[in-house]
């Protein structure tokens, strides 16, 4: 509880004594820490393993972008086109897969295919920039407007805060409905699921729906603070997977696990490049050879993810189990 | 309460049904016995619309419910403990039978039947809180039998019920099985330990390669020559 109450006020008060880059690496965590929750909705609590994530990060982002630059619609408002849009791709894609009932790894690289081709369509569309990219205008303002996603990153920070929080919420909540209770009946045995009476068509439908929902903020988000899109960043696999280490490596299915997954991650990897500066070495792909050994040793000593084993050693019982070893 | 008619069911080309029939009335247990591969396990499935037939119909309490999906099948009362009892592993004892009671039909008297299923199977009650996957088989397939009466069905489906289990535990389940028709439900027994079911049975079936070749009274078959040479090895 105590510790509870100190990290709460410790991340309500960061941005007043945290330079720029530690303000950077703090909004990185979060923003991941979101994006992770919304990927653990479908593969946590349902079990459907989309690796295609970035789709709904690509689309959010340059939806919300486009109404922006052409239309002068404020983000506040084009961020609900974005979780329309996003959720029909979504849709879209559960429906083509759950229907004809392609599951597991035939479902993940659906999620691909479509990610990637998105990508290539995005290449070529020369109304949002094609692949020479997409630029929001930045203009310097006095003060900080929330509506319009412009402003300082103490801003940034506290919007993402926010968004994570209420994301965790919101997903604390749907675990405890009849929703929950039926995906993860979907993620333990689909058969036996679909004995007891449950429609899983529907629940994985909803699964989707409201985990790509979810997403396209994350892709707002990123459009309006780092105001450049290049489809070749944004839509790549690559992208998808920094999306789905965070949960993994947390623990898949639980609550805190991707909030964890993403800290973890974000200060180990933002470590590694700074020491590297510190030596002035410079090697390529040294962050995603990190990331792999991370995940060889979270499957090595902790296969259900370092949040469960925590929560073990601090006595709590953590809610939202995760699918069981193996 | 059920009847099937002249059902027919494929997996692709193969013939797993061919024109099987049969009757199941109200309170009764009815037995479908055969051999591995016999086809009584998709006859299951096709009842409970987890498999579309190609030809026949089956009726539940005289509405035709043939190719309904099976959250539909559910919510009208047919309740299904499937074949190696597919509990869900990560979820406690009383997550895995809420979950058994969130269909229409169930879910305001969810607690009175919690209560009901607890008072049947004590050791439910006892690991209430325990991660379903940590329990022995038999308890697992207590949980399965409790799960299903959750949903409050007016007829169960068990499929091969002691698969796998030692046989004091089976001995337990069938004393659950015949309990539970006692207080009136209506059972449809699949099993391949042929002795046991067709004593259990008022009516029995004999499938074979997805066709009904025998029935009768449960204990008319026990006796007939043939059954006891090809099931019972006597």
């Amino acid at each position: 509880m105590l510790l509870m109450a100190v990290l709460t006020a410790a991340l309500l008060i960061l941005p007043a004594f945290a330079d720029t880059y530690i303000l950077s690496v703090a909004i990185l965590i979060l923003y991941f820490a979101y994006l992770g929750q919304a990927w653990n909705v479908m593969m946590g609590f349902c079990g459907q393993l989309s690796l295609g994530h970035s789709l709904y990060v690509g689309v959010g982002a340059y939806v919300s972008a486009a109404l922006f630059v052409h239309f002068g619609i404020q983000p506040w408002l084009g961020v609900w086109a974005a979780v329309l849009a996003c959720m029909a791709a979504g849709a879209a894609i559960g429906v083509l897969a759950f229907r004809f009932g392609i599951g597991g790894v035939y479902f993940a690289l659906l999620t691909i295919a479509f990610a990637e081709f998105t990508r290539i369509g995005f290449d070529h569309l020369r109304w949002v920039g094609g692949s020479g990219g997409f630029f929001l205008h930045v203009a310097q303002r006095e003060f900080n407007d929330v509506l319009a996603l412009r402003g300082s990153p103490a801003m940034f920070y506290y919007v993402m805060l926010v968004a994570t929080v209420a994301a965790f919420v919101f997903c604390a909540w749907l675990l405890h409905t009849r929703i929950g209770y039926y995906w993860q009946a979907i993620r333990e045995d689909p058969e036996a699921a679909q004995a007891l009476g449950i429609n899983t068509f529907r629940y994985k439908m909803l699964a989707i729906v409201i985990s790509s929902g979810m997403s396209a903020f994350g892709g707002v988000f990123f459009a309006f603070y780092y105001n450049n899109l290049f489809p070749e960043q944004i839509f790549s696999m690559s992208r998808s997977i920094e999306i789905i280490l965070g949960p993994i490596i947390g623990g898949i299915g639980t609550l805190f696990g991707p909030i964890l997954g993403a800290a973890v991650l974000t200060v180990l990897a933002e470590g590694i490049t700074e020491l590297m500066a510190a030596f002035g070495w410079e090697i390529p792909g040294v962050k995603q050879v990190f990331y792999g050994a991370c995940l060889l040793a979270v499957i090595v000593f902790v296969p259900r993810g370092i949040w469960p084993a925590l929560a073990r050693c601090l006595g709590l019982e953590s809610r939202g189990k995760g699918p069981r070893d193996g | 309460m059920l009847e099937v008619c002249d059902l027919d069911l494929y997996y692709g080309d193969a013939q797993a049904l061919d024109r099987v029939s049969l009757k199941v009335d109200d309170g009764s247990i009815v037995a479908i016995v055969g051999a591995n591969g016999a086809g009584k396990s998709s006859l299951i499935r096709a009842i409970a619309g987890i498999e579309k037939p190609r030809s026949g119909q089956i009726c539940f309490r005289g509405q035709d419910i043939t190719g309904w999906e099976s959250y539909r099948t559910c919510d009208l009362g047919i309740g299904q403990v499937a074949e190696g009892r597919q509990i869900f592993p990560s979820l406690t004892v009383q997550e895995n039978l809420e979950t058994g009671a969130m269909l229409h039909r169930a879910r305001a008297s969810r607690r009175r039947i919690l209560t009901d299923v607890f008072t049947m199977f004590p050791p439910l009650a006892e690991r209430r809180s325990q991660l379903a996957g940590t329990m022995s088989g038999g308890e697992q397939q207590m949980l399965a039998i409790g799960r299903c009466l959750m949903g409050r069905p007016e007829m169960i489906m068990f499929d091969e019920p002691s698969l796998g289990l030692a046989p004091t535990v089976v001995h337990e389940v069938f004393r659950a099985i015949r309990e539970l028709n006692e207080k009136g439900m209506t059972i449809l027994l699949v099993e391949q330990n042929v002795a046991v079911s067709l004593k259990l049975a008022s009516q029995a079936y004999v499938l074979e390669n997805g066709k009904i070749v025998m029935e009768g009274r449960g204990e008319t078959l026990l006796t007939d020559d043939g059954i006891r040479r090809s099931y019972l090895g006597l």
